[in-house]
């Protein structure tokens, strides 16, 4: 019999593991893992996807973070609003959006949750009210920020408000955007919820490197939003800072700053191999991996077995193969499409030529009568 | 119709359009108590209170992307930037979020949203807050830009872009504030893509928008009691661009020049000499020419002032060279 308190890892070392606290509903706690398991699968794949070309562009992923998304999308109501940044698919799942549009999406497809307009970085759906991931860094925060002030025009505050959740990484906390979102957010009194995820580093560069207060829940401090660091490993841990950072907001509409402490298990982005990273910082990274840690503990706690477990696995790699094959599936968009999301106002004179067309939508030359 | 200047025609639009939609909202450094900075605001604040009319800290990048995301739940932000030169501390949010988010999200999410903006130079303000960076926009597939020069257009065009559901760079002129024009009492539509044949004319076409239009209108007055007719055509909207109407003059007249108060290189006249050349070439009897700003960051000292901007002097004298090139009889 396995110590229920401790946990075998694959390198041998044992680690504690915390029994789940009274009052979990076995059912909550193992579609946590569902999701998480989904998450993990979806990401390897579009990786493996990556290289065989059938996504383009940038590519970054959720790796390691499984444990902040999946409490964080637990946390959040169907009626609240999100916004992330471009590590964006993990979101995207666990707030309900369909794997296979989201990996069509990846693909390009019209059949993506963007139509193939925005790509892995530009995940949009307004009916789970994902109102995008953001490839311009610190670019999501400012119309978050606002989207927490239209909330104040409609509905009062109260446990049934809405709210929005803003969620950037470590080094945006240096962008200027953040820093004059908090303080709107602080003067205006809105109900917004900042999350960091602090996954230890920008591309290489590192929280200590580029901040100058590195505790980065203190940077709200100028701007008198409260903060707290919470384990982003921690599924539980995540959701229930969320949910009292969120109930502030609705209760209170007051904004609040969660940094989640997590690693990222791979590069920036999928053609990154990370050649600056110590031995040591990835080997640590793989050992705090939130996936399999929260398969074992449940395990442990004897709310699954292997059986079950294996099986929820299984599900998951089915669920993404049948994503891939509703990408692969999908049309491209043709040409003639081309214009078709450019105005929501049709106005005249809107340019819409191809390369080479002529502008001025005369036939070449323009031939005057001879005189 | 009355005559009111171009500062209260957009004040009364404000107020028109506040009035009918609640989901209309001010959002500007000091466009409340202190009613903005060029006035345009006054007695707003007093009417609708502070929720609808938002005084906001120096934060240009943050309210206008707070603007934008506002916008994206419903609310129609219009958004005042004490001048043009301002908005560059705004661009990121205004060119990669409000001009990209209906197009790059598949057309889920419309960005209702208008950014208001003086340009201009001649106030002795000197380089940075003396700009005309309307091609920085005009550029900007997914942003509409209009730079209206009359009361009447301004009053309409505010209406029209308020309404329209995609963002809208409303470029307003410091010189034109106190002008004066007849507006039509009511709801006067003016549509945001169209140019406007303000004088007739078969001589030569003058291409122009905004403050450069009223010099337009002048000298066309002046010349006529020579026996020269100019033709002035009011681009209004920067974005999209009526290139028909521009041609179209120009197929007629046969002459063109184009009066900016941008910088020549790569400025809305360069845009307009390459339509010429594909609408108008064969029945244009001379080069296109441009009058356009001096090439300098603009200096305080009035006499550098006055020589680095295109003035009426300098639109005649262009004018007369390429009537006398083309051999022009009266
Ligand atoms: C304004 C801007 N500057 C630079 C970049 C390039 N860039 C993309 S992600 C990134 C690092 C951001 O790090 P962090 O905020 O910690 O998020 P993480 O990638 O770790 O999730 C950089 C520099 C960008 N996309 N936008
Ligand atoms: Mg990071």
């Amino acid at each position: 019999m396995v110590d229920p308190a401790k946990q075998q890892d694959p390198g041998g070392k044992r680690q504690p593991v915390p029994p789940f606290p009274g009052g979990e509903a076995p059912e909550t706690l193992i579609g946590y893992y569902r999701q998480m398991a989904l998450i993990r699968r979806f990401e390897l794949t579009a990786d493996q996807m990556y290289k065989r070309a059938k996504i383009g562009g940038y590519c970054h992923l959720n790796l390691g973070e499984e444990a902040s998304v999946v409490g964080l999308m637990a946390a959040l109501k169907p009626r609240d609003y999100l916004f992330t940044n471009y590590r964006d698919h993990g979101y995207a799942l666990a707030r309900g959006m369909e794997a296979g549009a989201v990996m069509a999406e990846l693909f390009g497809k019209t059949t993506g949750v963007s139509k193939g307009r925005g790509g892995s970085m530009h995940l949009f759906d307004t009916e789970t009210r994902m109102l995008g991931g953001y490839g311009i860094v610190g670019g999501q925060i400012p119309p978050a920020t606002g989207a927490a002030l239209a909330l104040t025009y409609r509905g009062e505050p109260g446990p049934e408000a809405e709210a929005v959740m803003c969620q950037l990484g470590d080094g945006t906390t240096n962008i200027g955007a953040f820093h004059e979102s908090l303080n709107l957010a602080a003067v205006w009194h809105l109900p917004i919820v900042y999350v960091i995820i602090n996954n230890g580093l920008g591309m290489a560069t590192t929280v200590k490197a580029a901040s100058g207060e590195p505790e980065l829940y203190k940077r709200g401090c100028s701007y008198r939003i409260p903060g707290e660091r919470v384990d982003g490993n921690d599924v539980l841990a995540v959701r229930d800072a969320a949910t009292r950072a969120l109930e502030r907001a609705r209760m209170e509409r007051e904004p609040f700053l969660l940094e989640l402490l997590s690693s990222r298990l791979r590069g920036h982005s999928v053609v990154d191999p990370a050649r600056y990273r110590s031995r040591q910082d990835v080997e640590e990274a793989q050992e705090a991996d939130p996936v399999p840690a929260f398969r074992a503990r449940l395990l442990d706690s004897g709310l699954l077995d292997e059986s079950g477990a294996q099986q929820i696995d299984t599900e998951a790699r089915k669920q993404v193969e049948d994503a891939v094959a509703f990408a692969d599936a999908g049309p491209d968009p043709t040409p003639d499409q081309l214009f078709d999301y450019a105005y929501a106002t049709p106005v005249a004179n809107s340019p819409n030529t191809l390369p080479g067309e002529p502008v001025t939508g005369i036939p070449h030359p323009a031939k005057k009568e001879p005189r | 119709m009355t005559a009111i200047t171009y500062r209260q025609a957009l004040n009364d639009a404000l107020r028109s359009e506040l009035l009918r939609d609640e989901n209309v909202i001010l959002l500007g450094e000091e466009i409340g108590l202190f009613e903005g900075s060029y006035k345009i605001t006054a007695g707003l604040l007093t009417e609708f209170g502070p929720r609808r009319v938002l005084d906001t800290p120096i934060a240009e990048e943050g309210f206008v992307g707070a603007a934008i995301g506002a916008a994206m739940l419903g609310m129609r932000p219009v958004v005042e930037i004490m001048t043009l030169n301002f908005s560059l501390i705004a661009i990121d949010q205004i060119v990669n979020h409000a001009a990209k988010i209906h197009g790059m999200f598949g057309g889920q999410s419309s960005v209702p949203l208008v950014i208001r903006m003086p340009g201009g130079g001649g106030q002795q303000l000197a380089a940075t807050h003396s700009q005309n960076l309307e091609v920085w926009y005009a550029h900007i597939p997914g942003l509409k830009v209009v730079a209206p020069s009359s009361p009447a257009d301004a009053k309409a065009l505010l209406v029209a872009a308020i309404r329209d559901d995609d963002p809208v760079i409303f470029l307003e002129n410091l010189a034109l504030y106190n002008t004066q024009g007849e507006v039509p009492e009511g709801n006067h539509v003016v549509e945001i893509g169209k140019a406007s044949v303000l004088k007739e004319g078969r001589d030569i076409s003058v291409i122009t928008y905004s403050r450069s239009t009223t010099v337009a209108l002048e000298v066309a007055r002046q010349l006529e009691s020579e026996g020269i007719f100019l033709e002035v055509v009011d681009l209004r909207s920067l974005r999209p661009l009526d290139r028909e109407t521009v041609c179209a003059s120009v197929r007629k007249t046969g002459r063109a020049v184009v009066l900016e108060d941008d910088w020549l290189s790569y400025g809305i006249g360069a845009e307009i000499s390459a339509t010429l050349m594909e609408g108008a070439f064969d029945y244009l009897d001379a080069p296109v020419r441009r009058v356009a700003a001096a090439e300098v960051p603009l200096p305080y000292a009035k006499p550098l002032e006055n020589a680095a901007l295109p003035t009426a002097k300098d639109l005649i004298r262009v004018i007369r060279e390429q009537l006398d090139a083309t051999g022009f009889t009266r």
